[in-house]
């Protein structure tokens, strides 16, 4: 505002002080959305909290048919995973724990869980990043060959298979390739990864193959069919007819003007699909026994291993939360109508 | 206008007219005929089945015996493929029959009310929106021994419900501020009447290609959990179940895990088909 102060008085008017106030409206921008992503994840942490500790009785969940004739293993779990307190005390421990790095130990292997988790996250995002580095380039460039065959007998038949890809649950595709690339009828690549405890999958990329293309598939459908939805809007508009009319050949017309449109909307479906990945794992990596958070979660849910599924599934809330927010700031900064809306 | 103001008379041959504007969306065809197979499969299965579902009629993995073979414990596999639908049929059924209910009535109120509720109400639903479905049902099996079907149904149903209720807030939106809500407001209605007479009605079609999309995933999220061995029973058949059961041998004895696989692929992709038929008959009905 200062600045503004020493303009003689029209021109103040009729220009206002652009620069700073779209400084000031994209810190209040983001600051609200901050805002509102801590406050999402405190909630995240109320309801993995009371789901995990408070709907139903870890110990007796732990121990099984042992809880009745055990005392004193009983007592002694409730000890270490403090259940004499309140409610809300154990809660704001765990949450400060959580928040200092501490998510307390694993009841199942009696390590801290920060160390269990440590590789198995890394392995997991490997895994997330390589499946959606393959399956970008081909979402789009299917949508656009779709695109090209609208209204065309190509462009239904495309359509029918994305759409019956897209029904497939992913483990239903994972053992259909599983079946077809490595026991039934092709044997081609392994079925499960076998990793050393330092190891890493990526060490032999041959196990990599089979989970990473499940995950493509199973995303690629859907992320297709909106970047040809977009696609086919940008191609039937106005100012796309005139370009043709002038005579920009079709190839360059799908290129810069239909492809460019269809970013946007691409990033936002990608966001969302990379979000629905972290729990899409889940499935994929325990079919393929890939040493990931998803089957790292499966096996502690299957043991009651209370502390550990109550970090794990911190981590995946938290990457969808992070994913969403990154995802709209970049479709606001790529959208020069929104950047704009935005910072006057 | 309203569905429930149109005349009887007309009713009838409109519900023909809608019929024949169906029949030719083939993708609603094909998914309508696909689904009817597998939920007549999974229906009359159990009284078409050769032998018991816990019968042992040969060696583990013998691939001799019936049509498919023996699975792990050498039962008969297209015995248990026959048993195995029912439950997954029934609990994706009420499952998404729950998060329907749950979600319009979240979102519709939502719209309805507007304001802070409204606020709040979409706040507290991006919260949930953070858990992928499959984990909010792992989350709280942590904490129970042998979870019961009722249970897996309000598991299914609720992790529906927000991404439900998103979608019933942006269709009722568009009702909410049409003349005859205002007219029925102004009448003094009540607003549960205003609610459920007035708003409803008017989200049929859009509501419908989402059930349909919701029991495509529901049918994956029950297989699922039973793939990952969190079923209702452990004896019992149960196509999820039967892929984990078997999966060690499937180089030897590859249809114990197929046959279901392909089942539940089969169901999948037909009520998906017939999801987006729905969406592209009311799309065109909109025209």
């Amino acid at each position: 505002m200062t600045q503004v102060a020493t303009l003689p008085e029209p021109l103040a008017t009729v220009a206002p002080p652009r620069s700073r106030s779209g400084g000031t409206a994209w810190a209040l921008w983001l600051a609200r959305r901050l805002g509102l992503a801590v406050l999402t994840l405190w909630l995240v942490s109320v309801l993995v909290y009371l789901a995990t500790a408070a709907l139903g009785d870890p110990v007796r969940a732990i121990l099984g048919r042992d809880f009745a004739a055990q005392p004193a293993r009983v007592a002694q779990l409730r000890e270490q995973l403090g259940l004499d307190d309140p409610l809300g005390v154990r809660y704001l421990r765990w949450l400060g724990g959580l928040l200092t790095g501490d998510p307390g130990r694993s009841i199942a292997s009696q390590r801290p869980v920060a160390d269990l988790i440590g590789t198995t996250v890394v392995n997991t995002v490997v895994l997330v990043l390589v499946a959606a580095l393959v399956m970008i380039p081909i979402a789009f460039g299917v949508a656009m060959v779709s695109a090209n065959f609208r209204r065309r007998r190509g462009d239904s038949i495309i359509q029918v298979v994305l759409l019956t890809l897209a029904g497939l649950p992913e483990f239903v595709i994972g053992i259909l390739l599983v079946a077809l690339l490595s026991t039934t009828v092709f044997h081609l690549l392994p079925a499960v990864t076998i990793s050393s405890q330092r190891g890493h999958p990526w060490d032999d990329p041959t196990t990599m193959v089979l989970p990473v293309a499940t995950l493509v598939l199973t995303v690629a459908p859907y992320v297709s069919r909106i970047v040809r939805a977009t696609l086919l809007e940008v191609l039937d508009s106005d100012y796309v007819e005139l370009a043709r009319l002038k005579g920009v050949p079709e190839s360059v017309v799908m290129r810069k003007h239909a492809l460019l449109n269809a970013i946007v909307p691409g990033i936002q479906v990608i966001a969302l699909q990379l979000a629905w990945l972290t729990g899409g794992v889940v499935l994929v990596e325990f079919l393929f026994n890939y040493p990931g958070i998803g089957a790292q979660l499966v096996d502690s849910v299957r043991n009651h291993d209370v502390p550990m599924v109550q970090a794990l599934s911190m981590i995946i809330a938290a990457v969808y939360v992070v994913v969403n927010l990154v995802a709209d700031l970049l479709s606001i900064l790529l959208t020069p109508r929104a950047r704009t809306a935005i910072s006057s | 206008m309203s569905a429930s103001t149109v005349a009887p008379a007309t009713r009838s041959s409109r519900r023909g007219a809608g019929l024949r504007r169906a029949s030719r969306i083939p993708r609603l065809v094909g998914g309508a005929v696909i689904t009817a197979l597998v939920v007549l499969l999974a229906v009359l299965g159990p009284l078409l089945a050769p032998h018991g579902q816990n019968e042992v009629v040969g060696v583990p993995f013998g691939t001799a015996d019936g049509l498919l073979g023996n699975d792990y414990l050498g039962q008969d596999v297209l015995s248990r493929l026959l048993n195995g639908g029912r439950a997954i049929l029934l609990i994706s059924l009420l499952g998404t029959a729950l998060g329907m209910v749950l979600g319009v009535l979240v979102g519709v109120v939502a719209a309805y009310s507007g304001g802070w509720l409204d606020e709040v109400i979409m706040r507290l639903n991006d919260v949930t929106l953070a858990f992928p479905q499959i984990l909010l049902a792992l989350v709280v099996l942590t904490a129970v021994d042998q979870p019961r079907a009722w249970l897996i149904v309000v598991l299914v149903g609720v992790s529906h419900a927000p991404r439900v209720a998103r979608l019933a807030r942006g269709v009722a939106l568009g009702i909410v501020s049409r003349d005859f809500v205002v007219a029925a407001e102004a009448l003094g209605e009540k607003r549960s009447r205003v609610i459920l007479a007035e708003v409803l009605p008017n989200m049929n079609a859009p509501l419908l290609a989402e059930a349909g999309l919701r029991l495509t995933y529901s049918i994956g999220l029950v297989a699922a959990l039973g793939f990952l061995g969190f079923s209702t029973d452990p004896n019992a058949a149960n196509w999820g179940q039967m892929i984990q059961e078997n999966r060690l041998a499937m180089a030897s004895q590859p249809w114990a895990v197929l046959a279901p696989v392909l089942v539940i692929g089969l169901f999948t992709v037909g009520t998906n088909l017939m999801a987006d038929g729905i969406a592209q008959l009311a799309d065109r009905g909109d025209r």
